[in-house]
């Protein structure tokens, strides 16, 4: 057990350090000057040089990437290009409404998309079945922000036009100010990401069940006389369980980027929001912080995956 | 009941296949297992239509200048009398403007046939890159395994464990959006999902008996690779290529949403509904939304139908014996 989170965890950290290197090199061979996007386009040459020696540019690149790596283990993620805030303070700020995000779309999706998986393998070929599968079609087809922008019109346009308030129009309010409102506000992104990705899993669930309840125990369960909820739930469900970890932590990266287009659907100023601003605005710090949160994020949940994966069957440890 | 009729249907489907071959007479064995997918895909009519709408679909794109001709709007020309109301807002479908215009009194029809140029290209274009590097790499950890395979399995795992669209943001970010780098961004993060697959089939397949009968007769290992293995994974190759294109297509729109993706003016679907989202204009002008998102949602549905579809036909026993397994059980029970 020890040697395979020793593994894992070493994995995890080739994958931080491959990233962090990409990006550094990303922005060291990319064109554009970053002391011109901080100095201003009409800063004399002296006054870019003070620049590039106060950033560090003007060292060489190892240097500059040693000590971009040891500050941010200790959580400094330099300053931004704009307006010369820590890159820490900024992302940390927005944290809250990300994780709120991340946090309800995550619950909504599993409680969504593994009952429609399982509704589905219990009664094959009934309407029930095909519901189920119409429901995952259209999830894997939906592009989320088409599906969020026809969620605010029907959902907010057209009730106000009408006359009443159904749902707002976006933004958020904090959890610790009044929790209802902050429900009120998060739940038209969270049903958003969740419709669309709980179709994967409903499709998961549906096709890994269906195999499941084929298998010779399955009937030997049935045979014992448990009544069938005992043969689906524990002994069907038990063994569907492990492809679902495993694919919950190869969807960490589809559920960021995910939250990102979400973020920019419903006007949220989350930690996606502010990467595409960072994009528009040059501001590398910022981008570099945000990518490497995000690998930070995916190593830490894939981990976390793994363990539970090796909990869950014995075989893998 | 309904298990067992479909059921009998595909077994007689199966019978007269059998019949359809023996008319034939000796076909190669390989060919006719594709023909077999061919025409079990054939008889599902959702494949059918799926398959009819991207054709469909595909000369649109092609004839988006005939669309331009039709309408006598040209795809950039800004027509403010007349696809904008008095006081500056798009005008809703009506006969000169069929899908209305948007908010710089531009034809929707005639930028939605051009902005299928744009999806269908990345799309296609996308996938097949990305299926021949998924296919390559696969097929060479699957075949050598040892340290080859750990290579590249933690390369692909590597893949996927970038949080893939902040990358795609840097990328663009430093280089500037355009067409050849959305395309690569995709091709990068979507080879991994056809490579694993591959990888998979090509370890069971290379310790088959005709590919040992190959190795003793003193064939290299190109000539297994190239001769033996990948024929076998042909129909595997066509219906994750066909998967992955939806997919390509959704990427490719949310980039140009995000402003990542194709330049305007030139007219992209994600584009199109990034513009409706700026100051949500799109709620007062809901054809802005509702066309554009209608063509994406249609092309990748339709895609992914048709690669259900492949899929179900290639193994039509995958999806028959577990719900005949079931019935029988339930029966019993």
């Amino acid at each position: 057990m020890i040697v395979f989170i020793a593994k894992r965890l070493t994995f995890g950290l080739f994958v931080l350090i491959t990233l962090s290197l990409f990006v550094f090199f990303l922005f060291f061979v990319a064109p554009g000057d970053p002391a011109r996007v901080v100095a201003g386009d009409k800063a004399p040459e002296a006054q870019l040089q003070q620049v590039r020696e106060n950033l560090g540019l003007d060292r060489p690149m190892p240097e500059q990437y040693l000590r971009f790596v040891t500050r941010a283990a200790q959580g400094d993620l330099g300053f931004s290009y704009r307006n010369r805030q820590p890159v820490t303070d900024l992302i940390v700020r927005r944290i809250p409404v990300t994780v709120s995000l991340v946090f309800g779309g995550v619950l909504f999706w599993l409680s969504l998309g593994v009952p429609i998986g399982i509704i589905s393998a219990r009664n094959p070929g009934t309407w029930k079945d095909r519901l189920g599968q119409v429901f995952i079609l259209l999830g894997l087809s939906f592009p989320t922000f088409v599906l969020g922008m026809l969620a605010l019109y029907t959902l907010y346009f057209l009730p106000r036009t009408a006359g009443f308030t159904l749902f707002p129009p976006g933004g958020y309010a904090p959890l610790l100010d009044n929790p209802l409102k902050w429900a009120w506000h998060l739940a038209l992104p969270w049903a958003t990401l969740a419709l669309v990705v709980a179709a994967i899993y409903a499709r998961l669930t549906r096709g890994q069940l269906l195999q499941v309840l084929g298998e010779d125990y399955i009937r030997t369960a049935r045979a014992k006389g448990l009544t069938e909820r005992r043969v689906v739930y524990r002994h069907g469900m038990r063994a569907t369980l492990t492809p679902l970890v495993t694919q919950l932590g190869a969807d960490i990266a589809v559920l960021l980027g995910g939250v990102i287009v979400i973020e920019q659907v419903y006007g949220l100023q989350g930690v996606g929001a502010l990467a595409v601003q960072a994009v528009q605005n040059q501001d590398r710090p910022i981008i570099i912080g945000v990518v490497m949160l995000g690998g930070l994020f995916i190593v830490t949940t894939n981990l976390i995956v793994d363990l539970l994966y090796a909990a869950l069957d014995p075989r893998v440890r | 009941m309904g298990q067992f009729q479909s059921r009998n249907e595909e077994m007689t489907n199966e019978i007269e296949e059998d019949d359809g071959t023996e008319d034939r007479g000796p076909v190669v064995v390989q060919r006719s297992s594709a023909a077999l997918t061919f025409r079990r895909l054939a008889r599902d009519p959702a494949s059918v239509i799926a398959f009819l709408f991207i054709v469909a679909l595909f000369a649109f794109a092609i004839g988006a200048p005939l669309v331009e001709t039709w309408t006598g709007h040209g795809v950039i020309t800004q027509y403010r009398e007349t696809a904008l109301s008095p006081v500056g807002l798009p005008v809703g479908p009506n006969s000169e403007f069929l899908l209305g215009g948007d908010q710089l009194g531009r034809d929707v029809l005639v930028r939605i046939a051009y902005g299928a140029r744009v999806s269908l290209l990345v799309g296609v274009m996308a996938s097949l890159i990305a299926a021949t590097i998924g296919v390559t790499v696969g097929m060479l950890a699957g075949y050598f395994g040892g340290w080859v395979d750990f290579v590249l399995g933690r390369f692909m795992d590597l893949v996927m464990s970038v949080p893939f669209l902040l990358a795609a943001l840097a990328l663009v970010s430093v280089f500037g959006p355009s067409l050849p780098l959305s395309v690569s961004v995709i091709v990068f993060f979507s080879w991994t999902t056809i490579g694993r697959v591959i990888r998979a089939e090509t370890t069971s397949l290379s310790r088959r008996e005709f590919v040992q009968a190959s190795r003793s007769l003193g064939a290299g290992h190109g000539y297994i690779l190239l001769r033996d293995i990948l024929p076998n994974l042909a129909l595997t190759i066509i219906i994750y290529t066909t998967m992955l294109i939806p997919n390509a297509i959704v990427f490719e729109a949310t980039l140009s949403y995000l402003g990542m993706g194709i330049v305007p003016p030139t007219p992209s679907w994600g584009g199109m509904l990034a513009e409706a989202g700026a100051n949500s204009i799109y709620l007062v002008a809901w054809w802005l939304v509702l066309f554009p998102g209608l063509a994406l949602l249609a092309a990748t549905l339709a895609f992914n139908i048709l690669g259900d579809g492949l899929r179900d036909a290639l193994d039509p026993s995958a999806r028959g014996r577990a719900v005949f397994r079931k019935k029988k059980k339930s029966e019993e029970g």
